[in-house]
């Protein structure tokens, strides 16, 4: 009774929608929809400068004799009389390029996306547990990206120790122009984006937990939710470990403590703190830094299991095994982090523990590149996008995880570490692994956003030159990562071993200029398709889903009328005996006798009392509202 | 120029992406293809996929034979052998995997291709697989974390006694170098005690200090185990000696060590690269600055013989700078000079 007045309620309510103003729909809205697409189109803007800077330090890296006289209008005294980039603002490219794109774009622009406009039209909800607090997730994330923007125009520069800021470096002004002001700020955007994760993470994982559809168990989860609802629960237990780390060194910065600092003499004086450990910051860091690798890839590796079924039209292999090994990495992931620090001065004795811990957590990931073939194996390829960056997405996390088991190795790590070959690694298992899962979420979802289709030819030309691309600019990192070249190297002549690729490094420029200059072609493709693309049929994909069972254009609350019960598990593709090559979640097993396996014949008993019981309860409903 | 360049390349690309664009999009309406799966462009992204599997496989083995020598940097002390070999053979276990599952996948994308006629087959899940590339990936890591680990062990296993110590501190932007002297024992350093003569610190009221000396260059003989004691007097910098395959974080506030017994001297290795010039270097790999890419210092290797001589001729703090000593107490302070007129 309780369940039909709710609903009924919110269809009247529903009506009462169409007086939104611009302000509430486009702006302040609380629609989980609209702040999914907010939390993209900032994603993309963050996309380009981030991807900017780095090929400004690409220039610097591949073509050192160039002169970026023409960076001047862009960059100021940044570019000396020579026409050559400062070696602090060299530093702080790196910085914000890192931050930049594993926060602002991998974890704000994935996640975000992707978990709010999913989770409830997944489940078949009719929006967000608290959409007010969705909507101040959003906001504390424009105030933080507002903060970092602004960062980047400081005279003394943004912060430039590294994207994981360590301190001493982070913590002295007197060591690096950028940890002045620059460093301030990008604590204050962090704390603001930390308070924007945790209200999303919350708000993800109680509306997952709580309001599933009729029908919609655990177990018929798309994989999509589950790798969404995971990430947040990593979000939420290790963000906060991040603010503490942030918290620390805010107080050494600003009130004299000594939690990170000890025995320093800078700038010809000899600093007061004593007792402190450079190392516990590391280790703070580094236990939501690592999480947070699980962070931007969980959600991509979601998004992919789903485009690959779809677009294989068969179900994805091993659905439990892809589940239990998403809550393996899930659970490994908090207790691998020290392998960042192998070389950093700590026991060697945790070192070993870490790697042993390392790796097992390649276990499920193998397990799921395994299942991905096995889904491929005799399926139906359709080459949308999508699937294309899909499969794309498992070549370069094959290519990046592999090399993760050398670097997870404590006595090889002695001499990866810090060079390119680890730059190499994280930015294919990491980096594009997640890049290609948010971009393969746009092409497959943009219908569903904005009611109109992507260019495919276009879409198919992005995905080559992207993917050619990313191996053009990353594989060779590989070899110079194994001839010992070091990260965050203004220039590598200063060194005989290191006094050699120049070709090679300039052919990685070459590529990354190329591969993102090829980045238009989505960005040209997103927003012209978004008013002048086809218009999309209400199920392009021939999709088992949720999400594609709404109107073309669903309004504030998603369904028009009830939220649709849902009887199967999402992903009964090519079923032998059905006659389409796809049935959708809402499609009762009693109306698909041809199709059903044996166990499911037991269901569709309890299945028919469960629609009778309904039935009732919808009459008594209705002669109710009648009298 | 450059710049010019690229924004040349960058306008006619986009222009004629436009085109193709209108064009095709032009073409799809007057066809009316968009209803149709199977079209040429599936059945050309198919084809693609092949074309990168081959095209990317003859690139990289092609690569990878012709610069061999070249990525690979000579290695010169005892346990880099090691490590390179668990290198070349989680290389060549991975390589394997690589090339396997890239196969596989590129395979299947061109091999399963939509067609019309067919049907994909319903094939949700078998255990008896999923146990298999568990267990099978789990042995194989075991077996490679095992003999890292027992690598790693040794590797970081305390220093032999009779090892020769050398401690190298860090700084923005350069390493110094500090020798024990005849007792093999540092003298006693603090962070307060840094001015202008004394970069290091060191506290010369520890009597060990007194025939402690500087170097411009890390001199080590060969075949005989070297320690390592690290450590930085202002931001985390990091010890990398590339052809030792040593890296150590220098630390503020923490001293760090790292052992090894370098295999080869300079000159060997000059005759073995047929290089003049080569020089074994120090570098940083922890960014610390605006200078982080220049720290540089040069290790010697020597054969042990001669390692004693340089030893022996090279003076001592007090005895570069007696200026050092005269704030020491008087009996602290004799002892200083008797040790200075010793070693004249």
């Amino acid at each position: 009774m309780a369940v039909a007045n709710v609903s009924s309620h919110d269809v009247e309510h529903h009506e009462h929608e169409h007086h939104d103003s611009f302000i509430t729909k486009y702006i302040f809205s609380t629609d989980h929809k609209m702040i999914g697409k907010q939390f993209l189109v900032t994603g993309i803007f963050w996309a380009l400068i981030g991807g900017f800077l780095s090929i400004v330090f690409r220039l610097q890296l591949g073509f050192p004799d160039m002169n970026l006289e023409f960076l001047r209008p862009i960059f100021g005294g940044w570019i000396d009389e020579t026409g050559k980039l400062d070696p602090n603002f060299y530093l702080a490219l790196v910085t914000m390029h890192g931050t930049i794109m594993v926060f602002f774009v991998l974890t704000a622009g994935l996640s975000g996306t992707f978990s709010n406009f999913l989770i409830p039209l997944q489940i078949g909800a009719r929006d967000m547990a608290s959409g007010f607090m969705n909507m101040l997730s959003y906001w504390f994330f424009f105030l933080s990206s507002v903060i970092m923007f602004t960062s980047l125009f400081l005279e003394k520069g943004p912060a430039g120790g590294g994207w994981v800021v360590y301190p001493p470096l982070s913590a002295l002004e007197q060591a690096i122009p950028g940890s002045g002001l620059g460093m301030t700020l990008w604590l204050i955007a962090m704390t603001c984006f930390i308070a924007s994760s945790l209200l999303g993470g919350i708000n993800y994982i109680t509306t997952v937990i709580n309001l599933r559809t009729k029908g919609m168990s655990f177990a018929r989860l798309p994989l999509t939710i589950w790798s969404f609802f995971l990430t947040a629960i990593i979000g939420l237990l290790s963000f906060p470990v991040l603010f503490s780390a942030a918290l620390l060194l805010v107080f050494d910065r600003s009130f004299g403590t000594s939690f990170y600092l000890s025995d320093i003499y800078i700038g010809g004086e000899a600093l007061p703190n004593t007792g402190g450990s450079a190392v516990l910051y590391q280790h703070l860091f580094w236990f939501l830094g690592h999480p947070e690798v699980y962070i931007v890839l969980l959600p991509a590796l979601g998004i992919t299991s789903e485009i690959i079924a779809t677009n294989s039209r068969k179900p994805i292999f091993g659905y439990k095994a892809m589940v239990i090994s998403m809550l393996g990495i899930t659970i490994l992931s908090f207790v691998v982090w020290a392998h960042h620090m192998f070389v950093s001065g700590m026991n060697p004795f945790l070192g070993s523990i870490f790697m042993f811990l390392t790796l097992i957590i390649a276990v499920p990931s193998a397990v799921k590149v395994f299942n991905y073939l096995t889904t491929l194996w005799r399926g139906n390829l359709r080459f949308t996008p999508a699937m294309l960056f899909s499969i794309g997405l498992v070549s370069v996390f094959i290519s990046g995880g592999l090399t993760g088991i050398f670097l997870g190795n404590s006595a090889i790590d002695i001499q990866l570490h810090d060079t390119y070959f680890v730059v190499a690694h994280f930015h294919l298992v990491m980096g594009s692994a997640s890049f290609f899962g948010l971009v393969a979420g746009v092409y497959h979802w943009f219908p569903k956003m904005f009611g109109r289709m992507m260019d495919e030819k276009l879409g198919h030309i992005h995905f080559w030159i992207t993917f050619v691309g990313i191996y053009m600019v990353f594989f060779p990192m590989h070899y110079i990562g194994i001839a010992g070249f070091p990260r965050r190297y203004y220039t590598w002549t200063e060194f005989s071993f290191s006094d050699m690729y120049t070709d090679l490094n300039m052919f990685v420029s070459a590529a990354a200029i190329i591969t993102f200059a090829g980045q238009m072609i989505i960005v040209f493709n997103f927003f012209y398709s978004m008013f002048f693309g086809r218009k999309a049929s209400l199920n392009p994909w021939k999709s088992n889903t949720l999400e594609w069972t709404t109107p073309l254009h669903p309004q504030h609350g998603n369904w028009p009328g009830e939220i649709p019960t849902v009887y199967r598990w999402p992903y009964d593709y090519s079923k032998p005996g059905s006659k389409e090559d796809f049935i959708p979640q809402t499609v009762p097993l009693s109306a698909t006798p041809e199709s059903n396996l044996p166990h499911e014949e037991k269901l569709v008993n309890l299945e028919k009392e469960i629609i009778a019981e309904e039935g009732q309860i919808l009459v008594a409903n209705e002669s109710k509202e009648e009298s | 120029m450059y710049g010019l360049l690229i924004a040349i390349g960058i306008v006619l690309l986009l222009s004629v992406l436009w085109m193709v664009y209108r064009i095709q999009a032009l073409i799809s309406v007057a066809k009316g293809s968009s209803k149709k799966i199977a079209t040429t462009s599936n059945k050309v992204n198919a084809i693609l996929l092949m074309v990168f599997l081959i095209g990317g496989c003859i690139l990289m083995f092609w690569y990878s034979i012709k610069e061999f020598d070249n990525y690979q940097l000579p290695v010169a002390s005892e346990h880099g052998v090691i490590t390179d070999q668990l290198f070349w053979v989680t290389m060549a276990v991975t390589g394997f995997i690589f090339v396997l599952t890239h196969i596989l996948l590129f395979w299947f994308g061109y091999r399963y291709q939509y067609d019309d006629n067919k049907r994909a087959s319903y094939y949700p899940d078998n255990n008896k697989l999923e146990v298999i590339w568990t267990l099978v990936p789990a042995v194989v890591l075991t077996v490679l974390v095992f003999t890292g680990w027992r690598a790693w062990k040794d590797i970081t296993a305390p220093a032999p006694e009779d090892a020769h110590v050398v401690e190298i501190m860090g700084y923005q932007f350069a390493w110094e170098i500090r020798y024990p002297g005849k007792d093999n024992i540092l003298g006693d350093y603090d962070y307060r005690l840094i001015n202008a003569t004394n970069s290091r610190g060191v506290d010369f009221s520890d009597k060990n200090s007194f025939d402690d000396f500087p170097a411009q260059q890390v001199v080590i003989p060969k075949g005989e185990p070297v320690l390592f004691k690290i450590r930085a007097r202002d931001v985390l910098h990091s010890v990398f000696a590339p052809h030792m395959r040593l890296k150590m974080d220098a630390v503020p506030g923490m001293p760090t060590r790292f052992w090894f017994v370098p295999t080869k001297t300079t000159t060997e290795m000059r005759a073995e690269l047929g290089d003049d010039e080569f020089e074994y270097e120090i570098a940083c790999t922890e960014v610390c600055g605006r200078g982080h890419f220049s720290m540089r210092r040069v290790i010697t290797v020597v054969e042990p013989e001669e390692y004693r001589k340089w030893v022996s001729e090279q003076e001592s703090f007090i005895q570069r700078n007696p200026d050092l000593i005269s704030d020491l107490p008087s009996d602290l302070k004799e002892l200083a000079e008797i040790h200075i007129n010793e070693s004249k």
